[in-house]
Parts: structure tokens; C-alpha cells; sequence
């Protein structure tokens, strides 16, 4: 219902094949320290504790049995990159930083798989805010970003802390609000309808984390010369899941990426307004972090992860990706595509 | 990035930062309203949960518990399910206003206070119980007499459930909202420096909110100290 306030996730499916070796440590001492305070205890005591042991051992069990056949090899658990990156086909780790909003799409939990099968890997996704993201590159905490911010990945690039910046695909921005509209935003682009929204002072909930969805309010206010203060503007503070559910409850205007939007609005009372509008395009990229200044960067994996991006395989995926019925993304590597 | 942290905290502090100091106020008033009304009903229920046997009482006792260790974003969940629109007290528009963290924070700091001063009760010493009693004292005084000689266990009841308050974030977030200027508290504002990428600021922030914890913590134990030595 709600996204929670966690800034780091891994992608599910990706932690669902490692048995984890701090985990699974942590439950077998849990189990052993149960075992032993049972031997030390009254009858009551004993009991309760025995169970706790069991419970913690059937989890670890359980944990153990599922295990994929390709990790039997490697039992050491820590894998050292540069041994795997280039040529081993077992149990490399391609850390990802990208936006919550990225995330919400749900797009990645179609193409993350894909590469994940292909190259014999697992990709961790931290969904964090654009900038959290182009931090976590610049200090070569992952070794690929993917973002949808041009202007600061520019930046980025221009500063060397990336090697290989690849537009993928886009989407739009939009703008929704009230049902009954009463700035008439509706059918507008979207600079006019902010105009007419803060003309009229109604309610508008802004990000206000120097997000990439922000970051673009910010630059359509700019266009107006500057973004009047008014009392019912709004600044959530928060990611874009829980920043539309605010601007529902508000009944309020709202700038979204069209992404969450899809995912999160059939319970809304809100309406999309604006949309499609030329002002409203959101280019997505992906960046493989510089490996010279940071030697830990698994560049030769975070490459083929920008290779299979713009392979015809994932922007087919991509363009084809849908919620509720409806496209999202357009592939900006597919010829048909690009000339629209 | 420790070291920017401070720097930047010293910073923030002597300049009075506008934002910083309207998330800290905010933070310290949403969680002293919040713990002073938990621990207006959860000394009285901890109290009569000690001193009162009824069928059931060590479920209630479990209950109360296990509440100490529900995480602040079930909490949020829950109070964001109870205010919203389409939720039980959707009318009251509470949802995104201080108000909303109070309440959250108060479900928070409840079964702290009342299984810490339950517990508190319970090891008193048989002797003021029977004392009590023989003394021909009523009910009212013989409430007072134990929490009176409780009083240190309590007052630390009070002062763990306020800094889980003070510090929490799950609450804050989900029903508060974090808006600026107007729900944004220290904690919210930590997360929201970390998610722009901005760490020195979010570790300044935090620091903060340590050395407020820190100044309470004294300013209590600087208190109870005194209360001691004035009966001795």
C-alpha cells in the first residue's frame, strides 16, 4: 500500500537465490545459543527455548535446501571480483544504483531476471533518490547507475566519475490532480498548467528531494521565471509512491513519472491531466562507473549490463513492458521507435 | 564523511539554521506530548496490571510485551490505514499533521511505559505492599506509595520511551509526511539529506538529534540525582 522508508532494496528475486553466508551464521548461533541456554534452564525455560532452537534450525534448513546447484561450488560465500568479473560464469555481484521511482515501475523485475540468467550473476538494486544514486557512482559504491536526471548526468560524465553513458528509453512525466480540475490543467503541456495551478493557488504537493522527478518541476518552474510561494504548495520530502498517495489524500496536484503512476493510481480519486506533453519527457540512461579512479568497480560486468540494455532483446522487453493494459516505456535503441 | 558531518552540525547550530531548528523543536514537542499522555494511562494501567489480579492479566502483561518490539513502520502502517481517507477516522483530516505523529508516537511510547513500570511495581519490596495495608492507607495513597517508591525505574520508563520517540523515523514519515516547515522532524529530515545524496548533511542532522537525547538524558539524571540527595 505504501512504500516504506527504507532507502536500500535488493531486488527479491536476486536474494532469494543466496543462502547468504552472514545469514545463515547468524541463525545456526542463534539456534546453538538456544540449544545451550535450554541445557541451563528450568523445565518452562527449557521448553521454550528448545522450540526457539528448533524453529531457527528448520529455518536454516529450509534456507540450505533451496539452494541453487551452481552455488555447491563455492562455499566460501565471498566472492572476490576480480577473479569473477571477466571470465567466471558463477556468482558475480553487479551492484546497481537506481531510483525509487525506476524500481516502483517494476520494469527492472522484468529485465534484471534476463541478466541475470544470461551472465550467471546476481544484481543487487539500491533504489535510492538521483542524487543518493550519482553519489553512490561518484564513490564507487556500484559499479553502474541508471537514472533519469540528463542535465546532472552530463555533470556526471564531464566530472569522470563514468566511462560509458547510454540513453536506453523514455517516458513521460505527468501531471495529475483533481478529478473536477479546477486550475483546468487539462489537455495543456505542462508549464501551462503549472502556470494556471499556482495562479490559482490550489493545493500542489511537490517532491522537494532534489529528485530526478523534482529536479524537472524545479527546471518547468524555472520557465515560468521562478515558483511563486503560495500556502497550499506543498513539499512531501519523499519518494514518489508516497508523495501520490499524500496528493490523493490532499486531493491535490501532482507531478509523477508516468511509471508509479500507472502502478499505484486505480485506487486514486485523483485524474491524469497532462500527458504526453513535449515538456514532460523523461529520458532514462544508464552509466558504467569509472573504474580507474575506483579499481573495486566490476567495469567488464557493468558493461555487458549496458550492452544487454540496448540489445534488441531488452528494448523489445522494454517497449513491451505494460501495467494495467498500458505501455510505459518507449526504447530509444530500436529503429522504429526512435523516429517517433 | 564523519568529520564533514560535525563540521557541518557545528555549522548548522550556530547559525541557527531556520529548518534545522524547526525540525528539532517540532521533533521535541511531537514526542513530549506524546510520551506525557502514554505515560499519563500507561503508569496507571502498569500500576493496575501490578497490583490487580484478574483472569487473563499475564496475557495482558505478555501483550503490552511483545507491543515494546513492534517496528515503527508496522505502526505508521497501521495509523496511516486508521487516518486516511477511506480509513475509521479519515474525517478528522488528521493525516499528514503533527497530530498524526503524536498519536503513532503515543502507541509507540505506551507499552513501553507500561511494561517498564509494571516490572518496576512487581520488584518492589513485599514490605511497602503489607505496610500499606496495615497502615490503613486508601487506595489512592497506596497508588501513590508504590509509583513514589518506584519513582527512579518509572522516570527511566519515561525517559526510554521518550528518546524511542525522539528517534524514530518509521512513524513520523508514513502519517506525518514530511512536509516542509510543517511535519518535517529531525529524523525525516536525516532521511530525506541521505535520499538527495547529501550524507555530511544527513550525519549532521543526526548528530543533533544525539546531542538533544544526550542533553535530555543528563538534565534527568541531573534531576533524579537531586530529588535523591533532598530525601536523604
Amino acid at each position: 500500500m505504501i512504500q516504506n522508508a527504507d532507502c536500500v532494496t535488493f531486488a527479491p528475486e536476486a536474494r532469494n537465490k543466496v543462502p547468504n553466508g552472514w545469514q545463515t551464521r547468524a541463525i545456526l548461533n542463534l539456534a546453538e545459543y538456544g540449544v545451550h541456554r535450554a541445557a541451563m534452564q528450568n523445565e518452562t525455560t527449557r521448553t521454550a527455548w528448545m522450540t526457539l532452537a528448533i524453529l531457527l534450525a528448520t529455518v536454516f534448513l529450509n534456507g540450505c535446501g533451496t539452494q541453487p546447484a551452481e552455488r555447491a561450488g563455492s562455499t566460501t560465500g565471498d566472492t572476490t571480483a576480480a577473479s569473477l568479473d571477466e571470465t567466471s560464469p558463477v556468482d558475480a555481484v553487479l551492484k546497481v544504483a537506481s531510483t525509487t521511482s525506476t524500481r516502483d515501475s517494476g520494469l527492472l523485475e522484468v529485465l534484471l531476471p534476463e541478466f541475470e540468467k544470461a551472465n550467471h550473476c546476481r544484481v543487487d538494486l539500491i533504489a535510492v533518490g538521483t542524487g543518493a544514486a550519482l553519489k553512490l557512482g561518484e564513490a564507487g559504491d556500484v559499479d553502474a547507475v541508471l537514472v533519469h536526471a540528463r542535465s546532472a548526468e552530463v555533470a556526471f560524465m564531464a566530472a569522470g566519475h563514468g566511462v560509458r553513458h547510454e540513453p536506453i528509453m523514455h517516458n513521460f512525466f505527468i501531471i495529475a490532480g483533481p478529478a473536477d480540475d479546477p486550475a483546468s490543467a487539462r489537455g495543456t503541456d505542462a508549464v501551462a498548467a503549472l502556470k494556471k495551478i499556482s495562479q490559482g493557488q490550489h493545493r500542489f504537493v511537490s517532491r522537494g528531494d532534489d529528485s530526478g522527478t523534482h529536479k524537472r518541476e524545479q527546471s518547468l518552474w524555472l520557465k515560468l521565471g521562478g515558483r511563486p510561494d503560495w500556502g497550499n504548495f506543498v513539499e512531501s520530502g519523499q519518494g514518489m509512491g508516497p508523495t501520490l498517495i499524500m496528493a490523493d489524500e490532499m486531493n491535490a496536484y501532482v507531478l509523477s513519472d508516468e511509471g508509479t503512476w500507472q502502478k499505484q493510481s486505480e485506487t486514486f480519486q485523483l485524474a491524469p491531466l497532462v500527458r504526453g506533453a513535449d515538456d514532460l519527457k523523461n529520458p532514462y540512461a544508464v552509466i558504467v562507473v569509472n573504474p580507474e579512479t575506483h579499481p573495486a568497480v566490476k567495469s567488464g560486468l557493468a558493461n555487458r549490463f549496458a550492452d544487454f540494455l540496448i540489445s534488441e532483446q531488452a528494448q523489445h522487453l522494454i517497449v513491451n513492458y505494460e501495467i494495467n493494459g498500458q505501455r510505459l516505456f518507449h526504447a530509444d535503441r530500436l529503429p522504429e521507435e526512435s523516429s517517433e | 564523511m564523519i568529520r564533514e558531518g560535525i563540521q557541518e552540525a557545528l555549522k548548522l547550530l550556530l547559525r541557527l539554521d531556520a529548518p534545522v531548528i524547526d525540525a528539532a523543536t517540532r521533533s521535541l514537542w511531537v514526542s513530549i506530548v506524546a510520551v506525557f499522555i502514554a505515560s499519563a494511562l500507561g503508569i496507571a494501567i502498569g500500576l493496575f496490571l501490578a497490583r490487580k489480579r484478574f483472569p487473563g492479566r499475564s496475557i495482558v502483561v505478555v501483550l503490552f510485551r511483545v507491543g515494546m518490539s513492534v517496528p515503527t513502520v508496522l505502526i505508521g502502517l497501521l495509523c496511516y490505514g486508521l487516518l486516511s481517507r477511506r480509513g475509521a477516522l479519515g474525517e478528522f483530516e488528521l493525516l499528514y499533521t503533527t497530530s498524526a505523529i503524536v498519536l503513532g508516537e503515543f502507541f509507540l511510547a505506551l507499552p513501553i511505559i507500561v511494561t517498564l513500570t509494571h516490572g518496576a511495581i512487581s520488584r518492589l519490596d513485599r514490605r511497602v505492599f503489607e505496610t500499606a495495608k496495615t497502615l490503613g492507607a486508601g487506595t489512592g495513597q497506596r497508588a501513590m506509595t508504590y509509583l513514589r517508591e518506584s519513582r527512579l525505574a518509572i522516570m527511566l520508563a519515561v525517559l526510554t520511551a521518550f528518546s524511542r520517540c525522539f528517534t524514530e523515523l518509521g512513524i513520523a514519515m508514513m502519517v506525518g509526511g514530511n512536509i516542509t516547515g510543517r511535519t518535517r522532524t529531525l529524523t525525516t529530515a536525516t532521511a530525506l539529506e541521505t535520499a538527495r545524496g547529501e550524507f555530511a548533511s544527513g550525519v549532521a542532522m543526526s548528530l543533533i538529534l544525539l546531542t538533544i537525547a544526550l542533553l535530555v538524558t543528563v538534565a534527568i539524571a541531573l534531576l533524579s540525582r537531586g530529588t535523591e540527595e533532598a530525601e536523604s
